[in-house]
């Protein structure tokens, strides 16, 4: 599906990863795990600009326009789906037939009473609970997420992960929480010092063989 | 600059000024010789028994003149809401495509000639209609609106833009996520332009229409000067109400009974519309002449040297005194004005007096301010001076005010005249720069017009060609206005930038 050869990615000021080769078959779960500033958002970027407009985003700072309201955000994952005309009424005076789809995926993370606040009054956790709906409303064969659930807590956070899994056929986050990229993912590829130091089958992995990237290296 | 073996041991211990000090030095001895070509005479007979009538006057409004108040704020607003919000729907549009130079241009032309221009341009051409008036209101507005709604939109810093999926239309993307980001500053800023907007609706009134300023200069011109200031506070109290009338959700009720709230007025006629445009405007030597024909031209030269001769070389030259006198003025009011409503220097009640006098200062027009002073002491610059630099004073002061009540001093901080030289005036001398020489193009519109009530600036040789009706000269000297104030613009634009004064004040 995907496919990454001896590729240098990084910034203008520098090189974060070095000779990258990777490949993403199509129903894979993949985690992203390593240290911050290991290079995941990095590598991130660059599948999504392979991937182009097959992936929905889940950014790390959740990319929501803060005036608006959780439908509203969350109905611009399909702003290409729609006509013109109907997304201009939409914003005005949000229809039934699109707030009967959003309600069942507010409902399923805990956001229904919040559906019409704007998002700008939200906790970090519910900003980015309506990131995670803006992507399962806008749909499509990938998701590709930057940490979705750092601030939500543990509970949501499964249901989270269920959803996402439940949608997308595949799905490639970066996850700080490896026992949760454990148990939702099948496959974890692990960043250290630039490099790709990790990249098995999930359910071949147990936490102690994980927990090497997480060492002070030197 | 000596070698290095000369300068050891011989220190250099002169102290260097600063280019922000060098520059305020300079603008200030420009406005000193200024000062002494300038004509700053009182020419009436007893202007103290004149204050007093006045001041009298003031202190004992009388409201029950309720039919010429009534009338004379419902249509200020009236005007008010219909020509802002036409021109910032236009202003709005057009800021779409500001990235064009042609735009661009069009739109620092059309707000650098002040509103009551356009009213008298219109005037000859649509006749004492509401529709004058509203266009008045609505072509400048539409430029400035365009040009801060551009930029507005252009700093918008939006990071959902990425979650966008691909293939989304460009006017969904631009009301869905563009637009959102910018939207409470368009609209604080839209409504400070309706604040502005009254403030012009009710100056149009000078020159015929039925807003404030038409009742204003008939109570003045009867001495009644209790419904003159009647008059004058009831309209201040309409603008400091603003925001506890002006409900967002109210806009859209007021703008469909505004039109009818208008009042009538003659007829237009396309056939004054079209002589006009294609008659009256056109330079006489030209007119209905054949334009191949190279003598036709000569003369058109002709008129075009004795027309900046005898009238837009004085004309600019009496602008360009009173407007530095008056940037001045300016200046050091606002340095005066700011401790009024400052918390490092007065206590609460003097603060709400300091609010109540700034406001009032504020929300005067300067050309009112100008009229009533005109009215104490004779046509001269003098009333001119102090009505822009009491106007510009109190809005800079008012702006430093709030400044200064952001910075943090440390517990052992000097006080009083020290506190102010060394702790507070240093710190928001780049602020007040940067206010000042925004306002420094305004200050020259506003002195342009004010030769409306007889200064010798370049509105006074204007309105006499209009009274002549000699169209063609007068538009020709609104271009040289207009000409004049885009100078202006740039001058500052690159005073501003060699001093790197802040961007984020330019709006106000």
């Amino acid at each position: 599906m995907l496919q990454l050869t001896n590729e240098n990615l990084g910034y203008k000021q520098g090189l974060v990863l070095r000779n990258i080769s990777l490949s993403i078959a199509e129903g894979e779960r993949v985690a992203l795990v390593g240290e911050s500033g290991a290079g995941k958002s990095t590598l991130l970027t660059a599948l999504q600009n392979r991937f182009h407009a097959k992936a929905a985003l889940i950014p790390q700072d959740v990319g929501l326009v803060r005036n608006l309201s959780v439908f509203h955000n969350i109905y611009m994952g399909r702003l290409n789906a729609n006509s013109t005309s109907r997304n201009l009424l939409n914003l005005v005076w949000p229809q039934k037939r699109e707030v009967d789809q959003i309600k069942p995926l507010v409902g399923r993370l805990g956001l229904a009473d919040e559906l019409f606040k704007t998002t700008g009054e939200l906790s970090g956790g519910q900003q980015q609970r309506t990131a995670v709906c803006r992507a399962l409303y806008q749909g499509g064969p990938v998701v590709i997420g930057d940490e979705p659930v750092s601030a939500v807590d543990s509970n949501m956070a499964g249901q989270v992960m269920q959803s996402l899994g439940e949608t997308f056929a595949t799905v490639v986050l970066a996850m700080h929480d490896v026992e949760l990229a454990l148990k939702y993912s099948s496959r974890i590829i692990g960043l250290k010092d630039g490099e790709i130091a990790l990249d098995q089958a999930a359910n071949s992995l147990s936490r102690k063989d994980i927990d090497f990237l997480y060492a002070s290296s030197g | 600059m000596s070698t290095p073996a000369a300068s050891v041991g011989e220190v250099n211990v002169r102290p260097k000024y600063s280019a922000m000090a060098q520059t305020s030095v300079t603008f200030v001895g420009i406005a000193v010789i200024a000062l002494y070509f300038a004509d700053v005479s009182i020419t009436t007979h007893d202007p103290w028994a004149e204050i007093n009538r006045m001041l009298r006057g003031a202190v004992t409004p009388d409201f029950f003149a309720v039919e010429a108040i009534g009338s004379a704020l419902v249509k200020t607003v009236a005007f008010a809401l219909i020509g802002v919000a036409l021109g910032a729907a236009a202003g709005f549009v057009l800021a779409q495509i500001f990235h064009l130079a042609i735009v661009r241009v069009i739109c620092s032309f059309v707000r650098a000639i002040h509103e009551l221009f356009w009213a008298l341009i219109f005037l000859q051409m649509l006749g004492l209609t509401p529709l004058t008036g509203i266009l008045a209101i609505a072509i400048p507005y539409a430029g400035i609106c365009a040009k801060v709604y551009a930029e507005t939109l252009e700093e918008a810093h939006v990071p959902a833009l990425q979650a966008v999926p691909s293939g989304s239309s460009v006017v969904s993307t631009f009301f869905y996520v563009r637009l959102p980001d910018v939207w409470t500053h368009i609209v604080s800023y839209t409504s400070y332009r309706f604040e502005c907007g009254l403030r012009s609706s009710a100056v149009l009134g000078f020159v015929g229409l039925p807003t404030l300023g038409f009742y204003l200069e008939t109570a003045f011109s009867e001495g009644n000067y209790s419904e003159a200031s009647a008059l004058l506070i009831t309209f201040y109290v309409l603008i400091a109400s603003i925001r506890y009338w002006l409900r967002p959700r109210l806009i859209g009720v007021y703008l469909l009974i505004a039109p009818f709230l208008l009042g009538g007025g003659m007829d237009i006629k396309l056939s004054n519309v079209m002589r006009f445009l294609t008659v009256d405007i056109v330079p006489v030597p030209l007119r209905g002449s054949n334009l191949l024909e190279p003598s036709n031209w000569h003369e058109f030269a002709n008129w075009v040297t004795h027309l900046l001769a005898d009238q837009a070389l004085p004309g600019i030259v009496a602008t360009l005194l009173l407007t530095q006198i008056a940037l001045v003025g300016t200046a050091f009011l606002s340095l005066a004005f700011f401790p009024l409503i400052s918390a490092k220097f007065l206590g609460k009640k003097g603060r709400l007096v300091g609010h109540l006098f700034l406001v009032v200062v504020r929300s005067t027009p300067e050309f009112i301010l100008a009229y009533i002073f005109l009215q104490l002491w004779g046509p001269s610059m003098l009333p001119a001076i102090i009505a822009l630099s009491l106007h510009n004073g109190a809005i800079i002061g008012h702006l430093m005010g709030r400044f200064s009540n952001e910075i943090i001093l440390r517990p052992d901080h000097a006080k009083g005249i020290n506190l102010y030289g060394y702790e507070i005036v240093p710190r928001i001398y780049g602020q007040f720069l940067a206010f000042l020489f925004y306002r420094w193009e305004v200050i020259m519109r506003e002195t342009a017009i004010l030769g409306i009530l007889g200064i010798a600036t370049l509105g006074f040789y204007v309105d006499s060609a209009l009274a002549d009706i000699r169209l063609d000269r007068a538009l020709f000297l609104i271009l040289i206005t207009a000409l004049l104030n885009v100078c202006i613009d740039s001058v500052s634009r690159a005073i501003r930038k060699r001093l790197r004064l802040n961007r984020a004040v330019q709006n106000y």
